[in-house]
């Protein structure tokens, strides 16, 4: 499964979407909302997604993952929209016979989707705003509302 | 001298490039034969963001380089550093 959604993924069962009788392992990491960032106070999260690639781009890295690891089954959905403090942006499943693979797995999908799957948060502060991803850039398209 | 034939292609723009164009899709124009770097040239001066700050770019889902030749009806999306997760 390997899905963007535009709503809550508290109570989506990835469990069962990849866990079969050979696996002694399965792992669920969800990324969730912090309150603090940069030193800043988060009010909340926007994630914006280009939902058909980055389904396709998760299904990739899911391939990915299956050629490298002897693991049995891989979930990834991540949400789309405005997010409260504690709430998952991202909720990754691995199932595998050995508990080794999937937790070595499990970090390379949440590695990888940062880097590759075209999604975007945005940190509403009490302040001010700012879509992230251009930290390390020189020029930002979108300046600091906060001013 | 007959003018280039045109084709069209789809713009999908997203998070600050969404922004900073105000609009989230749009249809272009451009000749046979033109590259993902000719539709920049051509859009940067409408969206001014795609040439200053640049980022990725995914032509019918799949990231290509600037070389990329377009055909008609492609779907060419452009893509700020991305933060899932």
């Amino acid at each position: 499964m390997f899905k963007v959604i535009d709503g809550p993924l508290e109570g989506i069962d990835l469990e069962s979407e990849v866990r079969t009788d050979a696996d002694g392992a399965i792992i669920v990491f969800r990324g969730v909302a912090r309150r603090y960032s940069r030193g800043r106070d988060v009010v909340h999260l926007e994630y914006e997604a280009y939902a058909e690639m980055a389904e396709k781009v998760m299904a990739q890295i899911g391939e990915e993952i299956k050629a490298r690891w002897p693991v049995s089954g891989v979930a990834i959905v991540h949400r789309t929209g405005v997010l409260e403090i504690g709430q998952a942006s991202v909720a990754i499943a691995i199932a595998a016979p050995h508990r080794g693979e999937a937790f070595e797995a499990t970090e390379y999908a949440i590695d990888r989707l940062k880097q590759i799957v075209p999604i975007w948060k945005k940190e509403v502060w009490s302040d001010g705003e700012q879509w992230i991803g251009w930290e390390h850039e020189q020029h930002q398209v979108t300046s600091d509302h906060s001013a | 001298m007959t003018p280039a034939a045109q084709i069209s292609v789809q713009i999908r723009l997203f998070a600050s490039y969404r922004e900073a164009a105000g609009t989230r899709s749009l249809e272009a124009p451009v000749s046979q034969g033109a590259t993902v770097a000719d539709l920049v040239e051509l859009l940067a001066e409408r969206i001014p963001a795609l040439r200053t700050a640049p980022g990725l770019i995914a032509v019918n889902y799949t990231y290509v380089q600037p070389d990329f030749e377009l055909h008609q009806g492609d779907e060419v999306a452009f893509i700020p550093p991305v933060s899932g997760g």
